[in-house]
């Protein structure tokens, strides 16, 4: 069992490798340097070009760019050692003069909590979207399996269907426009993200996609529950009703919604991007975006890396979890 | 009906037309009517997208001046501009017919979805068969390649791919359809390769394998006309589920405005996509909410029907999977 876990954890590390040298290669092999690039902008000079090429290490062989984006390189204009990405490094931004790519995803603003950094906002809109998700999908998906081939398990499967295969973004259009637009019910101009109400809209457009996917996971795993023999001892036996459904079934029924909860929160994390860039959003997606509208190589390469990271480590999640809550599954060793 | 005539019995069943598990297949199909709707929608749309010219009822590419974000007749806009009946969905930025520019950018979206999705399968049955059948070192490194694939977020691949090589050379290819079409494939080929492998797995066990190998034939024989003929009911599924996620990501990657440039060229085939007319109709919500809202349903659309089509056709090939999803 701990060799499994230490298996799954190590296989982590081939895996960023190879995420990252993908990522470097292609972003590397854009044509124009990353000051060159942009006819508006102040032009930088032959010798300047020159000293600013040594000072970021890009007058160096690829291979040695990697390593010193990976592991460690000795800068050649400050004769200092810097440690790359295995010390959490990302490096410095093309676009935003003097700042590191992990300070403008993680460092707040002055004073502030790590909840008001461009991450923090991302997690917090996350977990928004997914207790949204789970609030409504749940209750969806229980009530369509106890009423199955009537209206309402109808009306939940339509639900279903539509959120899972209707993409969050056209979804967003949509509401954006009759709520805020057509009705007025919702400002879509923000005046401040502090207020609870600006959050409602984008939290339930990004996680009406996973509320549908809850709904149908917990409707098909309630109908499996339904139909094992301890439900029905546990009905022949006389227990209320209720106790059948929340005692018997659901607390079997939720073992696959549980664990994809992890992976379902990385994916709204790393998903957001549209809907941040929607609703002007200050989170890690909308920086994201923002990089890739000004070609921020070095942004986009390392908030490429760091999404890659938490995926892989929510879908790592869901295999352990699987494991550690579900006692039937037996790893053979 | 109690004495019944021999000779009768013994007609019906002799002469009863053979069917194929293809015909059978298709019979169950057009029974679903969700499914059906779906097929003829997808179809409605390849046949918009193919005589566009001919379907649009204005120039796609004819700039109106004075005639900027017009409202649709219909639509009473918040800003009381007086809209054009020639222009059934108003206009854009540059006076624009919207209902032309959204017939003319189902082209793209139509080509995204079917082209690659054949490069997939290709692909995909090609490698998923070599690793299953093979087994071994090879089966390992294959398998190993596509964990690492798997573990890319695909969406983050496009969007670099898009970004860093779009000015290079095979990025300007055909306006860059060619650069998409080969990002959209290195990445979706795995999906295909794996359900293959398992599949070739499970059936190089049976018995009819086991018959065709006892009177002499051939790998490759073996292949491609025992195994493969027997997993073409989840490969033809997984295509159904293939291109509407392929035509979902080209619509995200115009919207970021790193899809195919919009073009001016009106010898061009593909002058727009679905993506980049909702990322020009962000601007003007208020005053021209159609253009963003026209090319968002047909997004919706066609997701939608191509999910009933494969859920048909995944009833339909497998009969007893049926409401098992």
């Amino acid at each position: 069992m701990v060799a499994y876990f230490l298996r799954r954890i190590l296989w982590l590390i081939p895996v960023l490798f190879t995420v990252s040298l993908i990522t470097f290669i292609i972003m590397r092999s854009a044509p124009g340097g990353p000051w060159d690039t942009d006819a508006e902008r102040r032009q930088v000079d032959a010798a300047t070009l020159k000293s600013l090429e040594a000072y970021y290490g890009l007058d160096k062989p690829m291979w040695r760019q990697f390593v010193a984006y990976v592991f460690v390189d000795k800068n050649s204009v400050t004769r200092e050692w810097v440690c790359g990405l295995i010390c959490g490094n990302l490096g410095p931004s093309y676009r935003q003069h003097g700042r590191t790519v992990q300070s403008i995803l993680f460092d707040p603003p002055p004073k502030e909590s790590f909840w008001q950094s461009r991450f923090g906002y991302s997690l917090r809109l996350g977990l928004t979207a997914l207790s949204f998700a789970v609030i409504f999908g749940i209750p969806i998906g229980v009530v369509a399996a106890l009423k199955q081939n009537t209206l309402w398990d109808y009306i939940g499967l339509f639900i279903a269907t539509s959120g899972i295969s209707v993409p969050s973004f056209v979804l967003a259009i949509f509401l954006i426009i009759i709520f805020g637009s057509w009705l007025g019910w919702i400002d879509i101009i923000v005046d401040s993200w502090r207020e609870i109400k600006y959050w409602i809209m984008p939290a339930m457009v990004l996680g009406f996609g996973t509320m549908a996917f809850t709904a149908r996971l917990t409707r098909s795993a309630m109908l499996e529950v339904m139909r094992q023999d301890y439900v029905r001892t546990a009905r022949a036996k006389g227990l209320a009703e209720r106790v059948v459904v929340f005692r018997h079934m659901l607390k079997n029924a939720l073992i696959p919604v549980v664990t994809i909860l992890g992976p379902a929160l990385a994916a709204l994390v790393t998903g957001s991007f549209i809907i941040e860039t929607m609703f002007s959003f200050p989170g890690m997606g909308g920086a994201y975006v923002q990089a890739i509208r000004q070609r921020d190589y070095s942004m986009i390469m390392g908030t490429t890396v760091i999404y890659a990271l938490l995926v892989a480590v929510a879908n790592l999640s869901v295999d352990l979890a699987y494991v550690l809550i579900d006692p039937r599954i037996r790893l053979e060793e | 009906m109690a004495v019944r005539n021999d000779n009768k019995v013994a007609e019906l069943d002799v002469f009863r037309p053979g069917r194929s598990l293809g015909a059978e297949a298709w019979a169950r199909l057009l029974r679903n009517k969700a499914a059906v709707a779906g097929l003829v929608i997808i179809s409605m749309f390849a046949i918009m997208a193919i005589f566009a010219g001919l379907v649009a009822p204005e120039n796609p590419l004819q700039i109106n001046d004075g005639k900027r974000f017009l409202p649709p007749p219909f639509f009473k806009g918040s800003t009381n501009i007086q809209s054009d009946p020639k222009f059934l969905l108003g206009t854009d930025s540059l006076g624009r017919d919207v209902l032309s520019r959204v017939i003319y950018g189902s082209r793209v979206s139509m080509v995204v979805g079917f082209i690659p999705t054949l490069i997939i399968l290709l692909l995909g049955t090609f490698i998923g068969m070599v690793s299953g059948y093979a087994g071994g070192r090879l089966d390992n490194v294959l398998m190993r390649l596509t964990d690492v694939i798997y573990a890319f977020p695909d969406l983050l691949f496009f969007i670099i791919v898009m970004v860093a090589l779009r000015e290079s050379f095979i990025g300007r290819l055909m306006n860059g359809l060619v650069l998409l079409f080969a990002a959209l494939a290195i990445v979706n080929w795995v999906g295909v390769a794996r359900l293959i492998r398992g599949q070739v797995l499970s059936l190089k066990q049976k018995e009819f394998v086991e018959a065709a190998r006892c009177i002499g034939a051939t790998d490759s024989r073996i292949m491609f006309r025992h195994i493969l003929p027997n997993s073409l009911g989840p490969l033809i599924v997984s295509a159904a589920f293939t291109m509407p996620g392929l035509i979902i990501t080209e619509a995200i990657l115009g919207y970021l405005g790193v899809g195919l440039p919009p073009s001016t060229d009106p010898t061009d085939i593909f002058i727009t996509s679905w993506g980049a007319l909702m990322l020009d109709g962000q601007s003007a919500i208020n005053a021209q909410p159609f253009l963003l809202l026209s090319p968002a349903i047909c997004v919706a659309l066609i997701v939608l029907a191509f999910t009933f089509l494969g859920d048909g056709l995944r009833d339909a090939l497998d009969p007893r999977m049926r409401g098992t999803q």
